[in-house]
């Protein structure tokens, strides 16, 4: 098969010092990549905060003053390191249904 | 200063200065005061050191250039008019006459006289002495000779007068140093003789 | 009032940057470049320019503080040689594309190794192909005037790209020679304030330098060799409005008793001078020789290049850069590859000398304009004055 043009902007048409919008990353979910979900035991939660800081992509919030951090699935990848960190073992990663 | 060579094109003669001294003397800044004052005349000049780490005590050669017309040369000087000695000790280490034309001029600060300079080195070209650092402990308290031998210089040479060098001596110097700086210079340009 | 007065270049280059009301200045002091970030600091500190000088920590910061201050819509300058070019290497490729339009005025030194602080192309060389706007001056009024014009063409809306200025270390940067200052006022008349095309700000904000992967970066690069390219006119334009303001003609390209000459010097930087002077002696031996002197480097002024020595029997290329490992030196190379599909070419041949602050003089010249004379198909460089 022959190469299809793979270029996406004409010289022309590209914006001078390829400055773009910023925020892109906020339209773009990422939650579909997941295949594995984080899923909370509020039970068992301390409310430390290890989920929120070692989230690689920030996605989980504080629910304050609820006393637990709550994953945001638009944009989670279901990495797993949040169940890994988590000290009382209270995040299960748990596979997405399909 | 203007010659005809056998073409006919005029060709503006050019003076060429080499100075001689160790770091931190003021051999540099003599090449640069002396420029600034011939361009602050209206002549064109150009000064510049040859080029290196700048050693406190080590011989240091600088350059100058003094022209009627634009200079469109920036080699070093090889063949000077004049050379500047301002320390006499470089001219056991250095050949300072090297190059220098044949009826170039050697300004020596030296409280040697002329001949004793001459049998010491066996100098061929004219030579005028001044002892440099007697005027400069009396007049600067600082045994630094730029000044005076700018002095030295512009009697013999013709290139400068007292009233020429005071801009940029006050600018380079400021104040309370270019006035003593300015005295040195005046006594030298009244007790320099004439040339041997 | 202008005023002509004894200066060193490096100071001129500085009070250039002031007269220019530089917003920014990002340096870290190196040999030769250093009198002109001193002077710079010593403006700043007395407060006769209202500038923020940043004094960093290395020239790769110095080149990134630049790239923000740039983006952020100020004018910035910086200053640098040799190792702290090379140092700079990886944000000097950047602002180009990122279209940031900082002046860099280089005091051209010889790169490591050997240690070595004195003159030679070596440097600029090195960084020729990122994407700068170079220029070359050949003496300490040209150095001032084209600090000036460096801002005003970097600056311009149709360019918005950066603009090193080369002036030779030392053999520039530490002769005092007599320079006119212009006053503010006419710099004012030729230099607007500079009004980016876009910026960095809070209230709006955007992002720059975003990644370019396969399917942008081709087009990327070639919009940014189109904007050097197309530079060209509004350089040419800023020499003939620099020539209204301040009654002094540069041009891109420029030659001096060319027009019948034979043989031909093509040279770039301080070291024209002095050729110029063995071509007033050689002439009036009746030699027909001419030199022609290369002020714009990048983009290549291909065109007034071939008009300005196509039509000689013997083109003598200099080159102050040895390429190791290659037939002929940058500007050796890039004058074959311009005349390569002439059907009328000079025979060309390239010279290397200068290297490392070897002093270049009127013989070595008449030397090469007796050799380019006899030289015919020349298949490598020749090395002026070494000894082997």
């Amino acid at each position: 098969m022959k190469k299809p043009i793979d270029a996406l902007v004409k010289v022309g048409d590209l914006p001078l010092g390829l400055c773009g919008a910023p925020g892109s990353t906020v339209a773009f979910k990422t939650g579909d990549w997941r295949s594995v979900r984080p899923v909370l035991d509020k039970e068992k939660c301390i409310y430390c905060g290890f989920c929120y800081y070692y989230c690689p992509d920030g996605v989980y919030q504080d629910m304050a003053p609820e006393k637990y951090y709550k994953a945001d699935l638009d944009y989670c990848k279901g990495c797993g390191i949040c169940a890994h960190e988590c000290p009382k073992k209270a995040i299960t990663m748990t596979l997405e249904e399909v | 200063m203007a010659s005809q060579d056998a073409s006919g094109i005029t060709i503006m003669s050019m003076l060429e200065i080499r100075f001689h001294g160790r770091g931190g003397q003021g051999a540099v800044t003599s090449a640069e005061l002396m420029a600034q004052t011939a361009i602050g005349m209206g002549k064109y000049a150009q000064a510049f050191p040859s080029f290196g780490p700048e050693r406190r005590g080590a011989p240091v050669t600088a350059f100058l250039r003094i022209s009627d017309s634009p200079i469109r040369i920036r080699e070093k000087v090889y063949e000077p008019n004049v050379v500047v000695v301002l320390d006499p000790t470089v001219m056991n280490v250095t050949k300072v006459d090297q190059g220098l034309k044949p009826d170039g001029l050697l300004l020596i600060n030296t409280h040697q006289s002329e001949e004793q300079i001459r049998n010491r080195y066996g100098f061929t070209q004219k030579i005028s002495t001044i002892d440099a650092v007697k005027i400069a402990l009396e007049e600067l308290k600082v045994p630094i000779t730029n000044t005076v031998m700018l002095g030295a210089f512009s009697k013999v040479l013709g290139q400068a007068t007292l009233k020429d060098v005071e801009e940029p001596f006050t600018h380079r110097f400021g104040g309370a140093l270019a006035v003593k700086n300015l005295a040195a210079f005046k006594r030298a340009y009244e007790e320099t003789k004439g040339v041997a | 009032m202008a005023k002509r007065i004894g200066i060193e270049v490096s100071l001129a280059v500085a009070e250039a940057v002031k007269l220019a009301d530089t917003d920014v200045i990002a340096a870290y002091p190196i040999t030769p470049q250093t009198h002109i970030v001193e002077h710079l600091s010593e403006l700043v500190a007395d407060g006769s320019l209202d500038a923020a000088y940043i004094p960093v920590e290395s020239e790769h910061s110095a080149m990134s503080s630049c790239l923000g201050s740039s983006a952020a819509g100020a004018r910035t300058f910086t200053a640098t040689s040799s190792q702290g070019l090379a140092l700079m290497n990886e944000m000097i490729y950047i602002a180009p594309v990122l279209r940031t339009p900082i002046v860099l005025a280089i005091a051209n030194r010889a790169l490591s190794a050997p240690i070595n602080i004195w003159n030679d192309h070596s440097d600029i060389m090195s960084v020729r192909d990122a994407g700068w706007i170079c220029l070359f001056a050949e003496n300490g009024q040209e150095s001032l005037d084209l600090t000036l014009i460096s801002f005003r063409v970097a600056e311009d809306p149709k360019v918005s790209l950066p603009v090193s200025l080369n002036l030779d270390g030392f053999t520039l940067s530490h002769f005092i020679e007599p320079i006119e200052i212009p006053d503010k006022e006419t710099v004012d008349k030729f230099l607007p304030p500079f009004v980016p095309c876009f910026k960095l700000d809070i209230k709006a904000p955007m992002s720059l330098g975003l990644l370019g992967g396969p399917e942008y970066y081709t087009e990327s690069r070639k919009a940014t060799d189109d904007a050097l390219l197309a530079s060209k006119t509004v350089i040419k334009k800023a020499f003939a409005e620099f020539n209204d303001v301040f009654g002094r003609q540069y041009n891109v390209v420029e030659s001096y008793q060319a027009k019948d000459a034979e043989t031909i010097v093509l040279a770039m930087g301080s070291i024209s001078e002095t050729a110029m002077t063995a071509v007033d002696e050689l002439r009036a031996q009746g030699k027909k020789v001419g030199i022609v002197r290369l002020r714009l480097w990048r983009p290549l002024p291909i065109e007034e290049i071939v008009e300005a020595v196509g039509h000689a029997k013997n083109l003598a290329v200099i080159d102050r850069h040895l390429v190791l490992g290659a037939p002929y030196g940058p500007v050796g190379l890039e004058m074959m590859s311009v005349f390569y599909s002439a059907s009328q070419k000079p025979n060309i041949s390239n010279f290397v000398l200068g290297l490392g602050g070897r002093d270049v003089t009127r013989d070595d010249f008449k030397y090469i304009f007796d050799r380019a004379a006899a030289q015919q198909g020349q298949t490598r460089y020749e090395i002026v004055g070494v000894l082997e």
